[in-house]
């Protein structure tokens, strides 16, 4: 179990903290056993755009309804944020938003002058500007690669501004340089999070779960509602208000472990709220342990059984003719950890053959220590084992050259950019953003219906093969995936 | 102006690997932090073309290479990109990290250059400047590191008839693509041979390599690219005519056109001036038979259109669009925002510009790189009749408060998809009609 340490500005980050990796090619079965007895990471001598800490720490404050996010960098460290301000928008009926407003994203707009002379002066007035601007409840402070390099001291600089403006301003130390596991970045503005906003329980309630989750339609309420409790979804389209008292709460659950891991301990160990550590619920083996594990939980044992046993009723026969239907068919997988392994117990639970995967980093285990919320663990138990098992970095070329040798009937994406290389290659591949639309029962015949609807509509996959460019070269496309990677053929 | 900016509407210097991704099989090569390709992707949107995006390889900035320095590992990173990716050209961009540690990136990549490669080195931290400026960095470094090695073969000024063209800066206007083909056609139309160096009309680096052989260069313009043509002229001695904003519709386009001919015959092209005179007038005909239908529309259609619009764009668009919309749309140009963080010394010209485009009335025009704030102005504001705001995806909500309608044409913008749709010419100006009122009468339901 990790230690978590609120006294300290930043996060410490998932290589130290978790002992997390971001290359490996094997399989599954071994990444596990080798997650128990401690694991290498290995370098690469070739690699691609990554993506950083910076936009996952980003995504977990600019969707906080009443809250402003100021990036301390140059204009460049902000450009993606206007995605977020789209998906506030766009996705702010799913959980009853009902007057979306506009987000309030700046930047510091460092120069080169700043560079030499330090930014902290401007994050000062800034902050303060941007208090008298959109008069928020909270300031989010993002720091990125030139702020930290030269040395602005940002946490200072937020806690001046926070005695004089009687708001919290929380510092989130999100260098991208800082750490090789991008996911640190949702660490860091949960530690900020745990820090500044959140306040010690006033009293337990019954009747609220945490769940940490990105901007997914809202399943909760229903399953919950059997247990005579609602959910208080962390972060996105939370408020100030809804974060600072989730320390009351009865438990916190997580819709993806890679992501609230830190959260999800850090309520725990430092607010009481315990987490369940029942991996999330995905796979029909995997569900029935998590609603009893809520159940036993909230004390409601009985209430757990009954809802297993009526959506069961429902369900399983719906499942098994589903079943029938993808029959000997194949598939690969690529995305975050978490996530990734979720797909793999869903493709376990539906009978397709998995054929290989890969997954950006490995999480030996999560900030909880616990074994139960090992997903890839419980998946390989499940539904057994899986070959080819690369641990990639989002590095493209290695899926590329994956997918050429393997050609699976069906890729499964969780991250832009990724199914393109499906597609050029002539497989049908699907991207469901939504985490929670294959959870649970349900989750499972929802999801194995698009599956078979995308392997089934492959003309237009088959028409962009036959014209798509490739910019890689037949050589690379003849070697092993993992040539660059430390020990492979290639330095 | 430098200071904290809300809604930026254009990213920083590394920005500028997208034109690089613009040139046919080229290669950005970044030298960064691991987000700052990510950062560009997200900010443009589909925007990876051949090996852009998650292709384009990156040295991934850790703790290691800031403390030690990176450039054992982008000598790593170039050598297996040769191995991996197949490409014409390689641009290597540094970033914020790497312009701070201070690695030597030009020594290692003329190493590579020694051995024959094609390949280019330019320092694009974000923190230098803006990616208009850093465009013509961009550009500048291929044609001092990789255009002038053919220089032998190709004779400066050679062709009479051929231009390069410096126009829209690729994924920063959204129409680029359309934009230089359009271009490309109306100028070969009165008899140009025209290099547009970038998108899938351009030669790719074989064009490139015969960027000395033209005539004279002409620079679409109001102040980004100044640079690369006072380069040429520099370099190769080509003189170039700067024409000041985007030319949509009929009367700008015929004088964009004309002001080229006069100094092409000025720089001794060789232009049969009675074809180009009859393209252009084939050219206005086709457009005006669509405006006299419209006519009856514009004037009698009674259930409600736009009389007046504030745009938020770069200053060529501002111009250009103003212009047209009062002349030609018979929309009036209100309070105009230009957005791009133009240098102050270019600004004066631009509203002398601006103002050329009537004697009876003042268009309002405010430089303001903080678009937050461009939108506090316009909160503020109220005219008579229905509005229009044209802008990029952060204005669709601004346009929803008060009421008007919206046209996106401005990055960034998660609302419209733009594949090779043009806003210049005589038939951009069209375009440019049917999405305004597309848009218009989409809200009759």
């Amino acid at each position: 179990m990790s230690h978590i340490n609120l006294q300290i500005p930043d996060v410490s980050i998932r290589e130290i903290r978790l002992n997390s990796i971001t290359g490996f090619q094997g399989s599954a079965t071994e990444l596990v056993k080798g997650s128990r007895c401690g694991l290498k990471d290995k370098n690469r001598f070739f690699s691609q755009c990554l993506g950083c800490s910076v936009t996952q720490a980003a995504c977990m404050v600019i969707l906080v309804q009443d809250a402003a996010v100021i990036s301390h960098g140059p204009v460049g460290c902000s450009s993606c944020f206007h995605e977020f301000a789209f998906t506030y928008r766009v996705n702010s009926p799913l959980r009853r938003v009902e007057q979306p407003t506009q987000r309030k994203i700046f930047s510091t707009n460092l120069q080169e002058t700043d560079t030499v002379f330090g930014g902290s002066q401007k994050l000062a007035a800034g902050i303060r500007e941007v208090y008298e601007r959109t008069h928020p409840n909270a300031i989010f402070v993002l720091t990125t690669c030139a702020a930290g390099i030269i040395g602005d001291d940002v946490e200072s600089v937020c806690n001046e501004a926070e005695e004089e403006l009687q708001i919290p301003v929380v510092a989130i130390f999100c260098e991208g340089f800082r750490s090789k596991v991008w996911t640190t970045g949702f660490d860091a503005s949960y530690h900020g999070i745990a820090r500044k906003l959140i306040k010690p329980a006033r009293a337990r309630r019954t009747d609220v779960i945490n769940v940490i989750n990105f901007w997914g339609s809202d399943i909760f309420s229903e399953w919950f509602a059997a247990f005579g409790a609602k959910p208080n979804y962390i972060t996105p389209y939370s408020t100030v208000e809804s974060l600072t008292w989730s320390s009351e709460a009865a438990a916190t659950v997580q819709a993806c472990p890679t992501l609230g891991s830190y959260l999800g301990a850090a309520l725990e160990q430092e607010f009481g709220v315990p987490e369940i550590k029942a991996a999330p619920p995905y796979g029909v083996a995997q569900t029935d342990r998590w609603f009893r594990a809520l159940g036993e939980i909230l004390h409601q044992e009985k209430q757990a059984e009954e809802l297993i046993a009526a959506k069961k009723a429902d369900y399983l026969p719906k499942i098994a003719a589903l079943r029938e239907k993808l029959k000997g068919k194949t598939a690969y997988v690529t995305a975050g950890a978490g996530h990734g392994h979720a797909l793999l117990s869903i493709l376990g639970e539906l009978g397709l053959e998995v054929k290989g995967a890969a997954l950006f980093h490995h999480d030996p285990l999560y900030d909880n220590g616990s074994e139960e919320s090992d997903m890839l663990a419980q998946s390989v138990k499940d539904y057994g084992d899986v070959p080819n098992f690369n641990i990639c970095n989002k590095q493209e070329f290695e899926l590329v050259n994956t997918l050429h040798r393997l050609r699976p009937d069906l890729l499964l994406a969780r991250h832009g950019g990724m199914t393109l290389w499906g597609s050029k290659l002539g497989i049908p591949s699907l991207l469901i953003g939504d985490e929670h639309f294959s959870m649970g029962y349900e989750g499972l015949l929802s999801y194995g219906e698009r599956i078979l609807e995308t392997i089934e509509n492959d003309e237009f996959v088959k028409n962009l093969e036959k014209h798509a460019v490739n910019p890689y070269t037949k050589w690379w496309l003849s070697q092993e995936p993992d040539t660059f990677l430390d020990g492979g053929a290639c330095k | 102006m430098s200071g904290i900016i809300e809604q930026e509407r254009y990213t920083c210097a590394i920005g500028a690997l997208q034109s690089v991704v613009a040139i046919p099989k080229a290669v950005p090569v970044l030298h960064s932090g691991p987000g700052c390709g990510n950062m560009i992707q997200g900010f443009f949107e589909r925007s990876t073309g051949y090996a852009g995006g998650s292709t384009s390889p990156c040295t991934n900035f850790s703790e290691q290479e800031v403390v030690f320095g990176g450039i054992q590992r982008l000598r790593q990173i170039i050598t297996n990109t040769y191995k991996v990716l197949d490409t014409d050209l390689q641009v290597v961009l540094t970033g914020c990290t790497a312009g701070i540690v201070g690695d030597d990136v030009g020594s290692l990549v003329a190493e590579f250059r020694a051995e024959g490669r094609p390949i280019v080195a330019v320092e694009t931290p974000g923190f230098k400047c803006n990616n208009f400026e850093s465009h013509s960095l961009v550009v500048n470094a291929i044609i001092d590191q990789y255009v002038s090695l053919f220089d032998g073969e190709n004779p400066v000024r050679s062709e009479k008839n051929t231009v390069n063209l410096l126009a829209s800066l690729p994924y920063q206007d959204p129409f680029w693509k359309g934009n230089l083909g359009e271009y490309q056609r109306l100028l070969e139309g009165v008899g140009l041979k025209v290099q547009v160096l970038f998108g899938p009309k351009s030669g790719g680096v074989n064009e490139w390599q015969r960027i000395p052989r033209a005539n004279f260069n002409i620079l679409v313009a109001p102040w980004h690219g100044q640079p690369i043509a006072e380069h040429l002229e520099e370099r190769y001695g080509q003189p170039y005519t700067q024409f000041p904003h985007i030319p949509v519709g009929a009367n700008e386009t015929e004088r964009f056109l004309r002001q080229v001919l006069t100094f092409a015959a000025e720089r001794h092209a060789e232009i049969d001036e009675a074809a180009a005179a009859e393209f252009i007038r084939r050219e206005r005909e086709a457009y005006y038979e669509e405006i006299d239908n419209l006519a009856t529309f514009l004037l009698e259609f009674r259930y409600g259109l736009p009389n007046h619009v504030h745009i938020l764009h770069d200053a060529g668009y501002v111009v250009g669009l103003s212009k047209f919309l009062l002349h030609e749309v018979g929309i009036v140009p209100k309070e105009q925002f230009i957005v791009d963080n133009t240098p102050e010394k270019f600004q004066e010209q631009i509203r002398a510009e601006l103002k050329t485009t009537s004697d009876k009335r003042d268009i309002p025009l405010i430089f303001e790189p903080d678009a937050g704030r461009t939108q506090e102005i316009i909160r503020g504001l109220s005219h008579g009749g229905r509005g229009l705001i044209i802008g990029s995806g952060w204005d669709k909500e601004l346009a929803r408060e008060k009421n008007y309608d919206f046209l996106s044409a401005a990055a960034p913008s998660p609302y419209r998809l733009v594949l090779t749709t043009h806003y210049v010419g005589f038939s951009g100006g069209l375009r440019v009609i049917e999405d305004i009122y597309d848009a218009v009468l989409a809200t009759y339901r």
